[in-house]
Formats: structure tokens, C-alpha cells, sequence
């Protein structure tokens, strides 16, 4: 259960139609987290480039983990421009207990920053600039320096 | 012929090669000033599959996506 919004998401929207589709499956947890774009550095909005079809295989060995526990991901993110204050990303675990989904929800949310293929660019004055110092180099990284 | 491609903020146009390994395309791209400091950070994908080894065989048509580090949320 991966969406991809072009622009801002809507926390209000998105939760409440992730409730009203899971909330008779009998999980006892329901866990969210919300990322809003904070106010720093000047920034007016952040913008992101997502690379779909490996995040979405990066999300389903995702889902097929969680799901060993009985648990089960929604994950949704923007792509464009989203100004400061509003939401670029939310992610949920559903689970029959808290614990696993109090485990996976901080999991998920630390693999998801490094290594979803999402790039992040602060919008400055109109101008999108690359966020490098706050970009992490995914899993296995590297390869192509090495020398023959 | 292999293409790679340049995902996120590399500004490059994608490349047509001949290339029969990862360490093929490694050799190529270590020769281009422009493309070379971004080696280290790069993670790999082959036809949408992560990499993990530079001896992973190419095939005629393949496409190798490069990832520069990330940053979602």
C-alpha cells in the first residue's frame, strides 16, 4: 500500500481513509507517523525526485516482512514541491499488538530515510537545491570507485 | 549496448555504452572528471534489481540506474 502524491499531502485526508479501510481488520495497533516540512535555513518549500520502481520494491520487501508479524505498512509520499508546514510523507504500521508496531513503525521510518530512492532539494528564493549534506548514501554504495 | 542512467540530482543525460560487467561501466565513468566524484555515493541498480557486486554481468539492452545518496521525508 504505497501512494505516491504529486505536491502536499493531506494528514486529515490520508489517515482518516486509511482508518475507515483498516479499522475492521481486527489490528489492535495503528501506529502513524506524519513528516511536515519544518522552517529552516530560509527554505520556502522542499521538493523531491523519486525513482518509483525501486522504491516500490524497496516498500513490498518491506511489506513482506512486516507481514511475517502479523503486521501490515502504508506508506504515503510527495513528489514536487511541498511548502513549509505542510506533510511530504506519512507511514503507518498496523498490528495485532503495540510492541511489533511500535518496533517496526521506528524500523521502517529509519530504513525509509536511508535507503528509499527519494532525493530532497530545498527551494530557496525559486531555486531547488540539492540537499547533499543531509543525503545518505544507500546500502552497498560505492562500487563503481572501486578500482579494476 | 548498455545504458546508464543518471537518477535524482545528477544532471547527466543517459549514456550509451558496450559494456559486459559493472566494472566495465566502473572503468568508463572513472575517466569522466565530471562524473567521478560522485562514484563513492553511488549505489547501482541493474534493470531495477540493487547491485551488489561490480562482477554482475551485463547483457545487450540492460540498463543501469545510478542513485546518488538519498533523503526522504
Amino acid at each position: 500500500m504505497l501512494e505516491i502524491i504529486d505536491g502536499p499531502l493531506s494528514p486529515k485526508e490520508i489517515l482518516a481513509q486509511w482508518y475507515d479501510e483498516e479499522y475492521q481488520a481486527n489490528y489492535g495497533a495503528f501506529i502513524p507517523f506524519v513528516g511536515i516540512v519544518r522552517e529552516e535555513d530560509g527554505i520556502e518549500a522542499l521538493s523531491f525526485d523519486i525513482y518509483e520502481p525501486i522504491l516500490k520494491n524497496w516498500f513490498d520487501s518491506w511489506q513482506e516482512k512486516v507481514r511475517q508479524r502479523g503486521a501490515k505498512l502504508r506508506m504515503a509520499h510527495s513528489k514536487g514541491d511541498v511548502r513549509v508546514h505542510e506533510s511530504s510523507y506519512i507511514a503507518a504500521v498496523l498490528s495485532p499488538q503495540r510492541r511489533a508496531a511500535l518496533e517496526l513503525i521506528d524500523a521502517f521510518v529509519e530504513d525509509f530515510k536511508a535507503n528509499a530512492p527519494i532525493w530532497k532539494y530545498d527551494v530557496i528564493q525559486g531555486k531547488r537545491i540539492y540537499a547533499k549534506k543531509r543525503s545518505t548514501p544507500m546500502n552497498g554504495a560505492g562500487l563503481l570507485a572501486k578500482k579494476d | 549496448m548498455i545504458t546508464i542512467e543518471f537518477l535524482g540530482p545528477i544532471a547527466q543525460e543517459d549514456i550509451t555504452i558496450e559494456a559486459n560487467s559493472l566494472q566495465d561501466v566502473a572503468n568508463f565513468l572513472q575517466k569522466d572528471p565530471k562524473l567521478s566524484p560522485w562514484l563513492d555515493s553511488l549505489a547501482i541498480a541493474i534493470n531495477d534489481k540493487l547491485a551488489d557486486s561490480l562482477d554482475a554481468p551485463l547483457n545487450d539492452g540492460d540498463r543501469v540506474s545510478l542513485l546518488p545518496p538519498v533523503c526522504g521525508g
